[in-house]
């Protein structure tokens, strides 16, 4: 296995050090493997603070697996191991001292398909809440029910049926209701792996503006297919193909003026 | 003539399939794009055109010729045997075995010449029924035979056809249930309101009766016993028997489900859910014994240590056995709908932060309610409906009790105890347990109603 740091890697790194914002995630030569087979192949990234960052790539290039290493639930994976150094403000997240629970309160995730649990609108969002001890009283928890679905702008939906179950939801507000679950736990990183993907335009439309506000609160990590929806939402974008982290940068500069004769094929067309 | 009529069929099938297939090739010249169905179409439709007339012949024939041979045999009956049903049923039965080859020594000139009759007009019948059902099978046939052609729709044919056949499995499973219960039914109203049956209780002293004593004296010098058909005592023995049941599988049942879905490695799970399920195969007979042989010594010795006072045939005994024999019905079927709850649900609570146990209770259980509740329902019918076990260690005595430590009994147990042995039917005692196998299918009826409507209140629907 090619262990040298990839020279691409160290090219691009520059860009990255022009960035003004402070680094929330920093990864370091991250190796991680599916029993024999390595998903990803000596990965290293700085994801800016409140900001959102894209991860594009065509299916299976290790994105989506990199992504569930910031919150380590790659550890529900019986077969998975992950090598190198992941960082957030700086402390390792691989420290055995750290408790990955306390983890995931931290690194909030929205997922590809929907998934509210099949409980009413309130109980989704009051789940993390709950779980963590966030409200003193029923009305401190009717009140970040509320914040949260007004911050994932499905409040007025809603608010009449707060005792409906989740999933008799419309795909569109069923990911929103996802999206206010997770803000409802006031995490500091936001993952979201193809949120849109199961998703019409219009309900589209509203996730991508709904990111554009809550980036201003939270770093957002998001993973997607359609490399639109990157340059419409992102600030920085990561080009991984085949488990290597190609090229990463400014969304800007990846979708202009891309440095990796790979990164050009791909935000052209001419593959994946 | 039953073996002759099996040829037929599979001849009429056979010679349909093929010389219908043959015929169809043989149009299509190797065109079958052109054709609307495939000639092995042309040959199924073909086959079930030649064997359902005479199948048909065969079940209305073979009915017919034995209903009119068994009048030719009463007719050739005395007059005063004729007239008598039960006199007439016994001279029918010693006719039918003559005509079945039996022997005649003893048997009176009536009778030889009604089972003379009885066999000629049966033989006579049946060949007949053989002949016309020949006769159709080969018009079915040539009829589906003229229909071969490039456009006949032989494949849509042949659909209506297995949609008909499915219909007609689907009735007889359903009529079948509703015959099994109409009968049960017949059988308790006989019970309680045939007015030739003697010593019988009202519907009320038998809901709320607490004394259960169905023996009468069989002999003078036993004295008068009285005879009591209150139910109350083996409803308390069989609820008794099947709580505690419950209370052990339950916990143990669904537990394992958790952890073997939840927990264990794929190793151990690949292992220890084959077992469980064997545990499924132990004839209730040999869990039976285990009660009686093993666990009730035990419990006694174990309650005489603590002063307690243990019959050697207890409901503990019985119950703990069975709830042994009921934890693989839980913990299948709870396990099989753990995990069909879809891994997002697991990954979305996760991701909130939730620990294992949390998701499990929180999000996890609360989904697969409906199927673990089903698990319950099936394994507390099958407790209630359990025989051998009980018969075996929970005893006779109708005790009134709910201290699990005396003997009781069960609806099961008294049902197989009045039915065993030589039985009139038409006693209050035999029919007593029509009326107990009633009660028993209306408590699972109702067990079940409950148990859908909790499902229906409480599911929480993913997808």
């Amino acid at each position: 296995m090619d262990m040298r740091p990839d020279p691409l890697v160290m090219m691009t790194s520059s860009v990255q050090d022009q960035a003004p914002k402070p680094v929330k995630v920093a990864a370091k030569n991250v190796n991680v493997y599916y029993g024999a087979k390595q998903a990803l192949k000596d990965v290293s990234v700085d994801i800016p603070v409140k900001a959102v960052t894209a991860f594009i790539g065509p299916s299976g290039c290790g994105k989506s697996t990199f992504l569930r290493c910031i919150n380590r639930m790659n550890d529900t994976v019986a077969s998975c191991r992950v090598e190198g150094l992941i960082q957030i403000d700086g402390k390792d997240i691989y420290d055995p001292a750290l408790d990955p629970v306390q983890l995931r309160a931290r690194v909030g995730m929205v997922f590809q398909k929907p998934n509210p649990f099949p409980k009413s609108i309130y109980d989704n969002v009051a789940y993390g809440p709950r779980i963590h001890g966030l409200s003193r009283s029923k009305a401190e928890l009717d009140e970040i029910v509320e914040h949260s679905l007004r911050k994932a702008s499905l409040w007025e939906e809603v608010k009449d049926r707060l005792k409906d179950s989740g999933t008799g939801l419309s795909g569109g507000q069923q990911q929103r209701l996802c999206i206010a679950r997770t803000i409802a736990i006031n995490p500091e990183i936001i993952l979201m792996d193809e949120p849109c993907s199961a998703l019409d335009p219009i309900a589209t439309a509203r996730i991508e503006e709904l990111m554009a506000e809550l980036r201003s609160n939270f770093t957002i990590i998001i993973v997607t297919h359609s490399m639109q929806q990157a340059a419409r939402v992102s600030q920085r974008t990561a080009f991984f193909h085949l488990g290597i982290l190609v090229e990463k940068g400014e969304t800007s500069q990846i979708f202009t003026n891309p440095t990796d004769k790979r990164t050009q094929d791909y935000i052209t067309g001419r593959f994946g | 003539m039953a073996g002759w009529y099996a040829l037929l069929i599979l001849a009429l099938l056979t010679a349909g399939y093929v010389i219908s297939s043959a015929r169809a090739r043989s149009i299509a010249g190797g065109n079958y794009a052109e054709m609307h169905s495939l000639p092995a179409y042309h040959g199924l439709y073909t086959a079930a055109l030649a064997m359902l007339p005479a199948l048909i012949c065969f079940l209305i024939g073979s009915q017919l010729a034995s209903y009119f041979a068994t009048q030719t045999a009463i007719a050739a009956l005395p007059g005063d045997v004729q007239n008598d049903v039960l006199k007439q049923g016994a001279a029918l039965r010693e006719a039918f075995n003559i005509a079945a080859g039996g022997p005649i020594n003893s048997s009176s000139a009536e009778i030889q010449s009604a089972a003379a009759g009885y066999a000629s007009v049966l033989s006579a019948g049946q060949w007949i029924t053989l002949a016309i059902g020949t006769f159709t099978g080969l018009a079915g046939l040539s009829w589906g035979l003229s229909r071969v052609s490039m456009n006949f729709r032989a494949r849509n044919g042949f659909e209506k056809l297995v949609h008909g056949l499915l219909w007609v499995c689907a009735t007889i499973a359903v009529l079948t249930t509703i015959g099994i219960v109409f009968s049960v039914v017949g059988e308790t109203y006989r019970f309680f309101f045939d007015p030739a049956i003697t010593g019988k209780p009202t519907v009320f002293e038998f809901l709320f009766g607490t004394e259960w004593n169905p023996q009468a004296a069989l002999r003078a010098d036993q004295g008068e016993i009285q005879t009591a058909y209150g139910f109350l005592p083996l409803l308390t023995g069989t609820l008794l028997i099947t709580t505690i049941a419950i209370a052990v599988a339950g916990p143990l049942g669904l537990f394992s489900a958790i952890y073997l879905a939840e927990y264990a490695s794929p190793r151990f799970r690949a292992i220890a859910k084959p077992i469980l399920e064997i545990l499924a195969g132990i004839p209730t007979v040999v869990l039976g014994f285990f009660a009686a042989l093993t666990v009730a010594p035990f419990i006694r010795g174990w309650g005489e240590t603590f002063g307690l006072n243990v019959a050697s045939e207890s409901a503990l005994a019985a119950g703990v056995v069975m709830g042994m024999m009921i934890i693989p019905f839980i913990s299948s079927l709870s396990d099989d709908v753990i995990n069909a709850v879809p891994q997002s649900l697991r990954d979305g609570a996760y991701a909130m932060g939730a620990t294992k146990s949390e998701t499990i209770r929180q999000v996890i259980l609360p989904a697969a309610l409906p199927g673990i509740v089903s698990a319950f329902m099936l394994a507390i019918s099958r407790a209630i409906g359990e025989t051998m076990i009980v018969v075996m260690a929970a005893g006779l005595a109708a005790n009134l009790t709910f201290n699990p430590l005396e003997a009781v009994t069960t609806i099961t147990v008294q049902i197989k105890t009045i039915l065993v042995g030589d039985q009139e039917f038409d006693s209050a005692k035999t029919l007593a347990a029509f009326a107990l196998g009633f009660v028993l299918f209306f408590v699972t009826l109702v067990l079940n109603y409950i148990a859908l409507k909790v499902v229906q209140k409480y599911r929480e629907q993913y997808d």
